[in-house]
């Protein structure tokens, strides 16, 4: 070696050399796999509002999601996203969910029938919950309770649907459903992700907008007797 | 074929100088990723596909690397291939990137690469370096899927998700652990197996 390697010029000329190289290698790798990538993201997205409108997944759930979406409402703002499907000639929407659990961020996606009102399914995922705990918030038993609820109380008011320990009464008439016992605070948060996103965020969508929807959509199939509550 | 010293090189981390049982390294992601049976595998692939690919780059460029700034240039190349990896997870098997999530980052920090560069890729050639890395990457592999067999089996009655424990078993009052799913028993599992090794090993010398 002529060189001296230990010199603090040849130093910083290395360092420098093998960070472009690594830089350059890196930022091309990221160019040519993020269109693979963002497809992967839309895809899983995609994947859990099938979840939530209780389809199985089969083969290609990108065509069976093709299949059965409408359109989607507000999409293209990456927080408040409704989409609108239709299954077995029945409207439904689904909104996606996102709030906070124990560890990080939990979200999801709710199924409503066309009267905005009942649960068709529901579908939550998690950054980082406890295993066997907090994580079982994605599973069927827990999401298989919601089904069928109604996140309106009897005057019509959107109240969401609150998740209490086993044997606990809601105050204000709000439907319920039970805790995962052990993840008090994953269940809380996941009540309150329901509350802020249904009575808040989507407060719009759900109340004045939705029901000339709702009322256009009945006239056109009217084959399920809607909102005569209101 | 392979003369005693790539013999030593490739098969001593498997089991006499098991880099998680003997030399303790890399706890912290075995505890993590050993929930199931298929992130483990993932895992340990990934990470002996990294530690000798770390290897033979830090050992072709080992005589031009200044003294001063080794350790940063290992870890650049460590950092870059982990990155690279990640990439290639995220965009050809997304489900298992998502669970592997953060602790695919954290290979960098994980002691078996930092370890064998600064051993062993420093002062070997590029083949026995790459001899190395696999061995030590299938070394820390083999404990990560046996604590996962033994997780998943117990904590989830399942083997790389299909479930094993029939269902008349549960009709009869049989439960899953599900004290395996928290890290500690991970931390457990491994002190058995670090029992078990320590206490055969002792009787061969």
């Amino acid at each position: 070696m002529k060189l001296n390697t230990n010199s603090n010029v040849y130093t910083i000329v290395y360092a420098t050399i093998v960070v472009i190289i690594v830089a350059v290698l890196l930022a091309l790798v990221s160019q040519v796999l993020s269109p693979r990538q963002a497809a992967n993201v839309k895809l899983d997205q995609q994947k859990q509002m099938l979840v939530a409108l209780n389809q199985e997944l089969g083969a290609d759930p990108a065509a069976l999601y093709e299949s059965l979406v409408r359109d989607t409402i507000d999409s293209e703002n990456a927080k408040p996203g409704i989409f609108r499907f239709e299954v077995e000639g029945a409207t439904k929407y689904v909104l996606r969910l996102h709030g906070a659990g124990l560890w990080g961020g939990i979200g999801g996606y709710i199924a409503l029938d066309e009267d905005k009102n009942t649960i068709f399914g529901i579908n939550f995922n998690h950054e980082s919950e406890t295993p066997g705990l907090g994580a079982l918030i994605v599973e069927e038993p827990f999401r298989s309770q919601f089904i069928g609820k109604h996140i309106r109380n009897a005057e019509g008011e959107i109240v969401s649907v609150v998740v209490l320990k086993k044997g606990n009464q809601a105050e204000n008439g709000e439907e319920q459903v039970d805790a995962v016992s052990g993840a008090t605070i994953t269940s809380t948060g996941v009540s309150d992700m329901l509350k802020a996103n249904l009575c808040d965020e989507y407060k719009e969508f759900l109340t004045a907008e939705g029901d000339k929807q709702g009322d256009s959509l009945q006239t056109a199939e009217g084959d399920k007797p809607l909102e005569e509550e209101e | 074929m392979l003369s005693q010293k790539t013999k030593d090189t490739l098969l001593g981390p498997l089991n006499v100088n098991n880099p998680v049982v003997v030399q303790v390294l890399g706890i912290c992601s075995a505890l993590a990723v050993t929930v199931q049976l298929k992130p483990a595998l993932v895992m340990g692939i990934a990470v002996t596909i990294i530690v000798a690919m770390a290897n033979v780059i830090v050992s072709l460029i080992r005589n031009t690397i200044p003294m001063r700034i080794r350790i940063i240039i290992q870890l650049v190349v460590v950092a870059a291939l982990v990155t690279l990896v990640s990439e290639v997870l995220k965009a050809f098997a997304y489900d298992v990137a998502m669970q592997l999530s953060v602790y695919l980052g954290l290979i960098i920090t994980n002691c078996i690469l930092m370890g064998r560069l600064e051993a062993f890729a420093m002062t070997n050639n590029a083949w026995d370096s790459f001899l190395d890395g696999l061995g030590n990457g299938f070394g820390y592999a083999i404990i990560l899927i046996i604590v996962a067999f033994f997780r998943e089996l117990l904590g989830s009655g399942a083997l790389l998700g299909y479930q094993v424990i029939p269902d008349s078993w549960y009709a009869a009052g049989y439960e899953n652990c599900g004290m395996m799913m928290m890290p500690a028993m991970a931390l457990i599992l491994v002190g058995c197996i670090i029992w078990a090794h320590r206490s055969i090993n002792k009787e061969e010398k």
